[in-house]
């Protein structure tokens, strides 16, 4: 590829600048929206800080309940980006390369929120340094401080460096901010070492982040896990838990996508096929999902431990069996009815999908929390837990900042990596084309027959 | 500690001596609707049968101070802790307040701080001395009267003599009026709470779960042992 400087000022993908080069007046509308939602949680915050947790639901024994959900939930969709776009990067996917930053920014925005939900749970924030002062290693809680600080430092250099090229295309041909994209850009020039290096970086990065994430969510759900309380004392929780994680995580992509591409139309770089190819990644993990559900409510159903069966029935039939079903519609009736079938595979049907996947992810975690510690081992009487407006404003001001960062990015930085696009006409596609020659025997057939077989599936829709 | 349930009258009083002697908190009646009571000794209830053939039975149950807690597992900043006496303490100034020691109590034997204690009228001037108040946000528990076994070793070691059996006792064994609950030394055999301790009647909270409570009970007929019977 040759370098960036000597291209012209009429960039290819010059569209991909657009919504940093000039704002449309509806952007601070929905920005002040968004940070008003952020306001509402603050508030809220303060109130509980002033007066201590009793303005949340919270009770004995519902110790724990939406921030804790929260949590679990923010680090689930924290698994679109890093890890969906390290395993198509190293599987040489290359539909992925309009769709990597989206994902990667998701990760990176919606960890702060994780470890913020964790925050809003504690009675001491202002103690929040002791686990650095007087770690106790034997604590899951203390495995997930670790695995979260590697993998939001792991994501961030992850997202970071496949942004130093298109920075550098900014620092040279935009006009605003040059001196913060000349600080980023690193000296970015382009040249064949520069690539290489940036190259072989990307690669270990894509390697290393993958099993990263894998022992983030694992972690999360040892929290539960490693306790001996019913229905969370669980050996597949772990990877229960991944598969969610990423389930949700391709879910939050999906529409975040629709979103970008309506708002920024950018109809032709988040194209139809790549809603199909991710709607069926989404279906793959529907039914791994269903299938890890099955595993473990049949398991414990089976082993009959009145304490566990006491939890079990609690979320079949009763309280808590109006969230469960609505859980099991929502995370596999409906996106497998719309994902199995090619027809309902669109951009709208994916999202639709998407959204309910989303919901009953929450709803997944918040049974998997709530149903547990109102039943405790011992005959208590039987909890109950009804959230307040503090956690409900703090979940809204927590959806809405996230979405304002998201939001501020695209204004920022190019969601759509350029130059993976221009590498991707320039470099992949003969790549590609020679990867397939490999594949098949080199004596078969003669090669100008297959070159129009290439223009041939190029022009199919 | 050991409970003979054939003698407990589930009178209270050792929740009431509890409360007074460790300067818990009191709680407004709405705050006790929504269960925010801390109560570091309460009754267990068991019922059995179907209405109108209803039987019921409380016990008494403190921190069972386990010798393998999981409550001290899963603390992330060591905020809880075995004492050299075999006790399960709780160090509030350290305690961040994540209640992950709630939960990861299978007895549900700590309770939290939801908002800045407070003591109406003439129970604050009512305080005990030798007891720490604690803020809101944290973590507490039974100690089994730890400020007391500090006062009566301190004085055994004053008048140069062993602390005998019977000098120390948390305030709820001292004041049960039936003489249901039992205090001693585990480790001497022939202390009281050890002898009982090998009776038939014998049993602990559940036991299957590997915490080796150090609260024995003495079962009255045909206790269950606190686990759940039916789903």
């Amino acid at each position: 590829m040759e370098s960036v400087r000597k291209r012209s000022i009429n960039l290819p993908d010059a569209v991909l600048l657009q919504p940093i080069l000039a704002a449309r007046s509806s952007f601070y509308y929905v920005a002040m929206a968004l940070l008003g939602g952020t306001t509402l949680g603050f508030i809220a915050y303060l109130v509980q800080l002033r007066r201590g947790l009793g303005v949340t639901g919270l009770n004995v024994p519902l110790y724990w309940g939406v921030y804790i959900t929260n949590f679990v939930f923010f680090i689930g969709i924290s698994h679109a980006g890093t890890l969906i776009s390290a395993i198509l990067r190293l599987c040489d996917a290359e539909w992925r390369r309009s769709i990597t930053r989206a994902a990667e920014v998701i990760t990176v925005l919606v960890l702060f929120f994780g470890v913020g939900s964790i925050i809003m749970d504690l009675g001491r924030p202002d103690r929040l340094l002791n686990v650095l002062r007087h770690p106790n290693f034997r604590s899951p809680l203390l495995w997930d401080v670790c695995s979260i600080s590697v993998y939001l430092t792991g994501s961030t250099i992850y997202l970071y460096l496949p942004l130093i090229p298109d920075v550098a295309i900014l620092r040279d041909y935009g006009k605003k901010r040059v001196w913060f994209y000349r600080l980023l850009a690193l000296g970015w020039q382009g040249t064949p070492r520069q690539q290489h290096v940036l190259h072989r970086a990307i690669a270990v990065m894509a390697v290393m982040v993958i099993p990263i994430a894998i022992s983030v969510h694992t972690v999360v759900s040892w929290v539960f896990g490693m306790t001996v309380q019913p229905m969370w004392h669980s050996t597949i929780f772990g990877p229960y838990f991944v598969v969610g994680a990423i389930f949700s995580g391709i879910a939050s992509i999906l529409i975040a996508m629709a979103l970008i591409r309506r708002i920024y139309g950018l109809e032709d770089y988040l194209r139809p096929v790549h809603f199909n190819n991710l709607g069926l990644l989404l279906l793959v993990m529907a039914l791994l999902w269903f299938y890890f559900t099955f595993a473990e409510y049949l398991t414990t159903f089976y082993g009959g431990d009145p304490a566990h069966l006491v939890v079990f029935y609690s979320k079949l039939t009763g309280r808590f069996a109006p969230l469960f079903w609505t859980m099991v519609v929502t995370c596999f009736v409906i996106p497998f009815s719309l994902l199995s079938r090619a027809r309902t595979r669109t951009v709208t049907g994916t999202v639709i999908a998407s959204i309910s996947i989303n919901i009953g992810m929450w709803l997944e975690r918040y049974t998997i929390v709530v149903p547990t510690l109102s039943r405790p081992r011992l005959p208590w009487a039987e909890g109950t837990y009804s959230p307040t407006w503090v956690e409900a404003f703090i979940t809204i001001g927590f959806g809405a900042t996230f979405l304002f960062l998201y939001m501020l990015f695209t204004r920022f930085f190019p969601i759509v990596s350029i130059w993976e696009v221009w590498e991707g006409r320039e470099r992949a596609v003969p790549e590609v084309v020679a990867r397939i020659r490999s594949y098949l025997p080199e004596d078969g057939g003669e090669a100008p027959e297959s070159e129009d077989l290439i223009l041939q599936t190029k022009e199919k829709p | 500690m050991l409970i003979d349930l054939a003698k407990c009258t589930a009178c209270q009083a050792c929740m009431v001596a509890c409360e007074s002697e460790n300067n818990v908190p009191c709680v407004s009646p709405e705050e006790a609707g929504r269960r925010r009571i801390i109560s570091w000794i309460n009754l267990l209830p068991e019922i059995e049968g179907e209405y109108p053939r209803l039987t019921m039975r409380l016990a008494p149950v403190p921190c069972l101070h386990c010798d393998s807690p999981p409550c001290i597992l899963v603390c992330p900043v060591k905020a809880t802790s075995l004492s050299p006496e075999g006790f399960v303490r709780q160090t509030y100034a350290r305690c961040i307040g994540c209640r992950y020691c709630t939960n990861g109590c299978p007895y549900t034997r700590r309770m939290f701080n939801w908002y800045k204690p407070e003591w109406p009228g003439e129970f604050a001037e009512a305080l005990n001395p030798d007891v720490s108040v604690r803020p809101k946000g944290v973590v507490e528990k039974c100690t089994f009267c730890h400020h007391r076994l500090m006062k009566a070793r301190d004085e055994a070691r004053a008048a140069n003599r062993p602390l005998a059996e019977g000098e120390y006792t948390p305030a709820c064994v001292e004041v049960c009026p039936a003489g249901a609950m039992y205090f001693g030394d585990l480790e001497d055999p022939d202390s009281a709470v050890a002898q009982l301790g090998r009776h038939p009647r014998a049993f602990k909270l559940l036991e299957e779960l590997g915490t080796k409570p150090k609260v024995t009970y003495l079962s009255e007929g045909e206790w269950s042992g606190g686990e759940r019977k039916e789903a």
